[in-house]
């Protein structure tokens, strides 16, 4: 148990690593997926197929997979990139497909009325979906994406596999010197445990503030 | 120096490929199986059951959704039975993981159907007589699977993917398959290729096959 104790500012140093990737992956996917889930709605045709193939595709497929594709696969096309822009790279193309849907499912729930009564009022498409569409989109987009967020976290677990230096593999490497398996596993699970719980809380706390929409 | 691919080497071993997706499949399937009964037995019981069960059912449900799969595959395999002082062969361990996994997603979506079964079919139960054993055999688990079968599907393809962990704890499914090819032949990127359509088009053709069923128990509305 002391071994543990001891090697906890070397898991913290795996666990900033954990919270870096997470929080880069968390934005790119965030914009990415925000601007391609209004493409996808209010898209032209020839921008629809391109975007539902994507996320498709990526959602089809193991991340775990993902990761190894992009990580062994990039140099093929000539694009070198340190191991660690390679697996933000990775987990944000896989996040952004599902943000592209929790958009998408967000702003299909507005009912057809809402966007009819802004053009009569002469709204332009930017002001329609600024102030009428995103106020009342936000309440439904929330929730599942913090679960996404969580599931980000969690996501970024695999990374340690090809040998970035987060909390999973500084735990596996703890495990590799010290061989007490288990207590070091069960610390490191309460640490990504609290991570995710309370972004879990912050998501029931958020739907709450969000409650004046009605249904 | 441009780079040939070559796959030549892939497809002499793409037996591992095959047998690798098959295991795959299988270790999805009877981890599915059991997530169920998990997940179902421990619904009805956070549904019929007092604060105490319901807390400890929560408890359940929150840990497993909130740590990485990939933390638990470890915790499993070298974690558990260095305290227990027994051992087991990878695949069974992997087959625990994810049914214990799956239980908690499982948990969820049972629960979910339950709460959603119309309260007049239950009054209806009772008005002809049923005791609630009757009533939950012949009136409530039948209504609630049709009512959950989408959600049964979607996460029988969700741990079909995640079967892809297993290759840490060289369990010789897809993942593990690609990466004994990729480790003896050096061809990184054509086996990727390969393996990457392999996952999805067995994926997709899963949901599709699983949706016609849906269709034929769906409830009409």
């Amino acid at each position: 148990m002391i071994f543990a104790l001891q090697s906890l500012p070397y898991l913290w140093q795996g666990l900033l690593i954990t919270l870096e990737v997470s929080a880069l992956v968390v934005v790119f996917s965030l914009i990415a997926g925000t601007i391609l889930g209004v493409a996808i709605v209010y898209g032209p045709r020839w921008l629809y197929w391109p975007i539902r193939i994507y996320s498709d595709v990526l959602r089809g497929i193991p991340l775990l997979v993902l990761i190894f594709f992009m990580y062994y696969g990039l140099p093929l096309f000539k694009i070198n990139l340190t191991n660690l822009a390679s697996v933000v790279l990775a987990l944000s193309a896989f996040k952004t497909a599902h943000i592209i849907e929790v958009v998408r499912g967000a702003i299909q729930s507005i009912p057809v009325g809402q966007t009819e009564a802004g053009k009569t009022i002469g709204l332009r498409f930017g002001q329609r979906l600024l102030y009428v569409i995103a106020p009342q989109a936000v309440r439904r987009f929330l929730p599942p994406w913090i679960n996404a967020v969580v599931d980000t976290v969690k996501g970024s677990a695999l990374i340690s596999l090809v040998g970035i230096v987060d909390l999973m593999l500084a735990i596996q490497q703890v495990i590799g010197r010290t061989y007490i398996p288990m207590p070091l596993y069960v610390l490191g699970a309460l640490m990504y445990f609290v991570i995710n719980y309370s972004l879990s809380l912050a998501s029931r706390r958020l739907e709450a503030r969000f409650a004046y929409i009605r249904e | 120096m441009a780079y040939h691919l070559n796959f030549g080497y892939i497809w002499r071993h793409f037996d591992k490929l095959t047998w690798g997706l098959v295991l795959s499949l299988e270790l999805a399937f009877v981890s599915i199986l059991i997530g169920m009964a998990i997940g179902l037995s421990l619904a009805l019981a956070y549904t019929g059951g007092g604060r105490r069960v319901r807390g400890i059912v929560a408890g359940y449900v929150e840990f497993i959704r909130n740590v990485p799969l990939l933390l638990l595959v470890y915790l499993v395999f070298y974690g558990v039975p260095s305290i227990g002082g027994f051992a087991y062969d990878a695949t069974t361990s992997f087959i625990i993981t994810l049914s214990v996994y799956a239980g908690a997603y499982m948990v969820e979506v049972f629960r979910a159907g339950l709460a959603a079964i119309p309260k007049g079919l239950i009054d209806a139960g009772k008005a002809i007589g049923l005791n609630a054993w009757q009533r939950l055999i012949w009136v409530r688990l039948p209504t609630m699977f049709r009512i959950v079968l989408p959600s049964l599907s979607n996460a029988y393809v969700s741990l079909f993917k995640d079967t892809s962990l297993a290759s840490v704890i060289a369990v010789p499914e897809l993942t593990y398959g690609a990466q004994w090819i990729k480790t003896n032949s050096f061809r990184v990127i054509e086996v990727w290729m390969v393996v990457t359509p392999m996952y999805l088009i067995t994926g997709y053709a899963l949901l599709f096959a699983l949706q016609q069923i849906e269709r034929r128990f769906a409830i009409q509305r």
